[in-house]
């Protein structure tokens, strides 16, 4: 099953809510915390996503749309 | 495409220690990986300090080649075998004249536009070519929209691998052939997002060695040796402050920990530099986050004419503005309007034709000379990584020129009055 390595930071609006369990739950994701820190106003978390592809692009629409950052752990592989 | 035979095996010399991760401190074999398995940090090279200051001096640094490779005791690979088209030992011009237009008194341009392919990737590339070889791939690839395009493609053709370079099927000719010269490019139909996509899958996908992904932990300390450079040729000492163009951020880690490495080693005195972030409005996620006070970069959709620095996801963003914190340094978002100043305030006042990112840095220092962030007689180096050939499009509609008849009345009516009012 494909595995997908991504940073998701939080805003101070979002801290209190489950996020990654909610995507679990709402998605056929495996979600696997390897390194966070949150603090009062904001937070970020680096974790694994496993699932097929598609499953997963639907669920990182999902906490975009909420409004969370997301970005790729490796960053951009397309340079200058 | 002919393959040349392959070349002996590279060697890694006995003070390469292990990888090892920036977060946890975890040590992980020489191998071609880039992130601990445990807490997902990226990994990095660990040498022997001790083992490297027994072979590493100012005199065996000046008895080696004139290119990167006179460092090679602080490098992942050896030079014997190296994959060396010339990378290195660039130019560090004293900047009187910009100097004078901005109020410095000890101003230097580091001009990596004098590498073999016109950039700073040539030093990167040259380390993870050979490091490549060491590796026994037989395939080496990039994705890239301009300087790391053309750097590994040439080493590729110079190590006699299997090269594959992915750009954008809409890219600027000009940045194609220049690429596709070393007979190793292909055009991907798709947007930026989905280029990077395709490689990300590749990556995982094929026994590759794809320089910014698995070799990434060896293919970055080759910036290394642009602090290096800076050291030596300044008659070894740090300088005050370096302005950098940031894009992933790894030339900017880099350069810091060159000259600490060199500190370390007693080869320089000290490494107080101040190190300052320049980056363009379109595409400023690490100057952002440093002048907002956070450490972690968002994202962004890149929209800036500095190509080189459109990286709206940096890898190491977070480490770069620490660094500039922990430094003293600073970060400047320079308006999309002022790159193109910059590269004609450079090109005006000391000959050199830079890419975009130079036009950025450039902005960026006489911003800071305003602000009194950098004091007049301070030493400071400016970092050019490209050269302005490979970027026309961007001064297209800045530079005049002039039309004269073939006689000379026409040039006098319009060249030598021009002059005189």
């Amino acid at each position: 099953m494909p595995l997908r390595r991504v940073t998701f930071t939080f805003k101070t609006d979002l801290i209190q809510r489950p996020v990654i369990y909610e995507l679990g739950k709402k998605f056929d994701i495996v979600t696997n915390i390897r390194r966070a820190e949150v603090g009062q106003d904001n937070g970020w978390v680096v974790l694994e996503l496993e699932g097929t592809l598609d499953e997963i692009d639907r669920g990182l629409a999902w906490v975009v749309e909420l409004g969370v950052d997301v970005s790729p752990l490796d960053g951009d592989i397309l340079v200058g | 495409m002919q393959l040349l035979p392959m070349r002996g095996p590279a060697k890694t010399l006995p003070n390469v220690q292990s990888l090892r991760c920036k977060e946890c401190g975890r040590d992980y074999p020489l191998e071609p990986i880039y992130v601990c398995d445990f807490c997902f940090g990226p990994l990095e090279v660990a040498y022997d300090y001790d083992a490297a200051a027994k072979n590493m001096s100012r005199e065996s640094i000046q008895d080696g080649p004139p290119t990167i490779w006179r460092y090679d005791q602080l490098l992942p690979v050896s030079r014997e075998n190296a994959v060396d088209i010339g990378a290195g030992m660039t130019p560090l011009l004293k900047a009187d004249n910009l100097g004078r237009e901005l109020g410095l008194n000890n101003l230097w341009i580091k001009n990596d536009a004098a590498n073999p392919t016109h950039s700073f990737k040539d030093r990167v590339v040259s380390v993870a070519a050979t490091k490549a070889l060491e590796f026994e791939f037989d395939t080496i690839a990039c994705a890239s929209t301009g300087n790391l395009a053309g750097a590994t493609a040439a080493h590729g053709a110079k190590a006699g691998m299997k090269t594959i370079v992915f750009l954008p099927a809409d890219l600027e000719r000009g940045k194609i052939l220049g690429a596709a010269i070393f007979g190793s490019v292909v055009l991907v139909n798709g947007n930026y997002d989905q280029v990077n996509r395709l490689c990300s899958e590749l990556g995982d996908d094929r026994h590759w060695a794809f320089v910014n992904i698995n070799m990434r932990p060896y293919y970055s300390e080759g910036s290394k040796s642009l602090s290096f450079e800076i050291a030596e040729q300044l008659g070894w000492h740090a300088p005050e402050h370096i302005i950098v163009p940031v894009a992933s951020g790894s030339l900017f880690t880099k350069v810091h920990k060159g000259l600490n490495e060199f500190a370390q080693l007693g080869i320089i005195d000290g490494a107080d530099t101040k190190m300052h972030i320049a980056q363009p409005a379109g595409c400023s996620p690490v100057a952002t986050a440093f002048v907002d006070g956070q450490t972690h970069p968002k994202p962004v959709i890149p929209d800036t004419i500095a190509k080189s620095l459109a990286i709206g996801s940096p890898a190491d963003g977070f480490y770069t503005v620490s660094i500039a914190n922990k430094t003293g340094g600073s970060a400047t978002i320079v308006p999309e309007d002022e790159v193109v100043e910059g590269m004609t305030l450079l090109a005006e006042t000391e000959g050199i034709f830079t890419e975009t990112a130079g036009g950025v840095v450039i902005s960026a220092l006489r911003r800071l000379v305003r602000e009194g962030a950098i004091g007049p007689d301070e030493e400071t180096v400016a970092l050019i990584t490209g050269t302005g050939l490979k970027t026309l499009e961007a001064i297209a509609d800045s530079v005049e020129t002039k039309t004269i008849e073939p006689n000379v009345q026409s040039f006098d009516e319009i060249v030598t009055k021009a002059a005189v009012s």
